[in-house]
């Protein structure tokens, strides 16, 4: 297991310096212009020395041998000094820097993360913890109108966009209601009880949206694989053994229906990170999507290119992540 | 060998009286009932302690839902089922449960009838859990001469089951069923997915492991020549009816209903001379669907020597003077 570890590892590699060459090749490809934002008065000319300023006058493979260089080298090292404190040589080495914010990317991604890690990771927990029960008694009473209802629920939960769902929400608990305040407010800190009674109220609903659409998924596939596992012979020599229902059912075929399922939810989360891009948008909640697009729209290829290639590493990482999990879980399946 | 009078002075360990199992088919948008597979149609039949019932029959006769029905592993449309002296076919969740340890089965496919996630160990020692309470030493130890009993190497205990071959799995099944010292077991057809040279093997321990504890078996096959070796008397099956139950030699030398007489003459001669004069009564036609049934005997359809009273009366499964039963109209 160790040894085929590794070897992914590798191989990642090469993978990974791939993918961040297509993405900056796509980004030069794409027609936008990072000065494009900037006042009217500003003329051709002096337009065409900001981008020179930039970097944007050298060739392609240059400024991406820069990127690499700022990414894989420098930025790590940074990493590393503020961490231990220290001062690795000069100390003073280029960032990754964003165009319009001019500060570097590193600190913007690290300011931006709690908040989408707070609300897009309390959903999707929210979103498994919910999912999971309901998957299971689902399979187990199939047809029944628990299981009814929750096909039908979770139909709607993945066929309607998170766009309509949270607007939704907030016409009916904000406007309607007044339950719930309708923006997310990134500023809010949690000092005590009070403000944490705040915070909870004002994560409810990008929370919910989210969780509704997590849980539809992964309820899905809980209720297939049971489903699998219920008719399988083994679980009817669990029942001649005289066991009772509830080890046969969460012993021997929830444990068993698992595995597919913990490797869905390990794929999953790379979204996280990845932020949810439209739900924050209308909660307007200042995460690592709402970054991203804010990027796009500024034609701010360094952030937009790090951002893009930091959910490649994340996805190419769980990726392995289920793999070996699939592998502990499963006594069937050895590698190397 | 018993004959009829020790039979009859004898108390049976497992009686079986009328049993139906019947499964419902739903179609349609609201999965209405729209009809019955009759599985097992009304079957009566008695096992007496120490003794081997062997019940044949063709794929899809009934004979598996047969075994499970007797087990209560379904719940069973009607009759009644008295194993040990407990009439088990009302019995329900915990009261069923607790009956467990005295009948249990060995299933067919040894490859799907183990969990994948569980250690051989884990797999034997799991109903000694729930049923008795050992140390985990005494446990353990439990573990070990179930495994010894059954001819498995005490090496093999952390092992998973996807790690042996088929008749080493069976034998993890068998000392699984043995675990809890049961009287009764159903065996499933236990060697139909092993080949040839470990069938014979896992007969052999079969038969050892009744002699040494003195098990009651009910054995599902569709080896005749396998169920002659092993069984005292023998019931055949059709179409979820028994037509036959004889003592084995008897029934062997001199089959009485029609059905038996073409199955056994199925059964290839291993003396090429005897197999080139063997006559064979080949049946025409299919087996008729059992979620619907021919009228009156449900042999009428293909039995070669069908009466007109066939297709209107369903024959009585009668005693005959010898002891056997059969259930066809040819008999006085």
């Amino acid at each position: 297991m160790l040894n085929y570890t590794i070897r992914r590892l590798l191989f990642t590699i090469p993978t990974l310096l791939f993918i961040s060459f297509i993405i900056f090749l796509l980004l030069d490809l794409a027609p936008n212009d990072p000065t494009g934002n900037l006042p009217m008065t500003i003329t051709p000319d002096v337009r065409e020395k900001i981008r020179e300023s930039l970097g944007l006058g050298q060739p392609i493979h240059i400024r991406y041998f820069k990127w690499c260089v700022q990414f894989f080298v420098n930025e790590p090292l940074n990493i590393v000094e503020q961490y231990f404190d220290i001062t690795i040589g000069q100390g003073d080495r280029l960032r990754v820097s964003s165009w319009s914010t001019r500060s570097p990317v590193g600190d913007l991604i690290a300011e931006r993360m709690p908040q989408t890690l707070w609300v897009v990771g309390m959903s999707y927990v929210i979103g498994i913890l919910i999912a999971v029960p309901i998957g299971v008694y689902s399979a187990y009473r199939q047809y029944s109108w628990f299981d009814q209802t929750g096909t039908f629920v979770s139909m709607v939960g993945f066929s309607v966009p998170t766009f309509f769902t949270g607007v939704l929400m907030i016409v009916i608990f904000s406007v309607y209601l007044g339950w719930f305040p309708s923006k997310y407010d990134t500023l809010h800190v949690v000092t005590d009880w009070e403000s944490f009674v705040f915070q909870v109220r004002q994560s409810i609903m990008p929370v919910s949206v989210l969780a509704l659409f997590n849980a539809s998924t992964i309820s899905r596939f809980m209720r297939a694989s049971m489903l699998d596992n219920l008719n399988q012979d083994y679980v009817r020599t669990a029942r001649a053994k005289g066991m009772t229902e509830r080890i046969v059912v969460l012993v021997h075929v929830l444990r068993n229906s698992l595995i597919p399922v913990v490797t869905v939810i390990a794929l999953g989360i790379p979204q996280v990170f990845g932020g949810a891009i439209i739900t924050e948008q209308v909660f307007s909640i200042n995460g690592l999507g709402a970054l991203l697009i804010q990027g796009i729209q500024g034609a701010d290829i360094p952030l937009v290119q790090t951002l893009t290639f930091i959910f490649a590493v994340l996805i190419v990482f769980f990726n392995l992540i289920a793999d070996i999990l699939y592998g502990i879980l499963d006594p069937r399946i050895r590698y190397d | 060998m018993l004959d009829n009078t020790a039979d009859a002075q004898k108390t049976p360990l497992v009686k079986v009286d009328n049993l139906k199992m019947y499964f419902p088919i739903y179609k349609g948008v609201f999965r209405r009932q729209v009809g019955e597979v009759k599985a097992v149609d009304d079957i009566s039949f008695e096992i007496f302690e120490g003794e081997t019932l062997g019940l044949v029959g063709e794929s899809g006769c009934g004979k598996s839902s047969a075994g499970r029905a007797v087990l209560r592993l379904y719940d069973i449309t009607d009759g009644s089922i008295v194993v040990n002296g407990h009439d088990i076919s009302t019995s329900h969740g915990d009261n069923l449960r607790k009956l467990r340890p005295e009948m249990q089965m060995i299933f067919q496919d040894p490859q799907a009838s183990l969990n994948p996630r569980m250690s051989v160990a884990a797999i034997i020692a799991e109903p000694l859990d729930e049923h008795q309470s050992l140390t985990k030493k005494a446990r353990m130890e439990r573990v070990f001469e179930l495994m010894d009993a059954v001819g498995l190497s005490r090496d093999f205990a952390k092992r998973f089951p996807h790690e042996f071959s088929g008749g080493q799995r069976q034998r993890i099944g068998i000392a699984r069923a043995l675990a809890l010292n049961p009287k009764f077991i159903v065996c499933d057809e236990p060697i139909a997915a092993l080949d040839v040279s470990i069938q014979a093997q896992v007969v052999n321990l079969l038969e050892d492991l009744q002699d040494k504890l003195g098990l009651t078996y009910l054995f599902i096959s569709h080896d005749l020549s396998m169920v002659r070796h092993l069984a005292t008397r023998v019931a055949v099956m059709y179409l979820g009816k028994i037509v036959e139950l004889a003592p084995r030699d008897l029934l062997y030398s001199d089959p009485q209903h029609p059905y038996t007489q073409a199955l056994l003459s199925a059964v290839p001669e291993a003396d090429p001379t005897v197999e080139s004069s063997r006559t064979r009564i080949i049946l025409e036609g299919d087996v008729p669907s059992p979620t619907n049934p021919p009228s009156g005997c449900n042999f009428s359809t293909r039995c070669p020597k069908v009466m007109d009273i066939c297709k209107i009366d369903t024959p009585e499964f009668k005693q005959l003077k010898d002891g056997r039963h059969v259930a066809c109209h040819l008999m006085k």
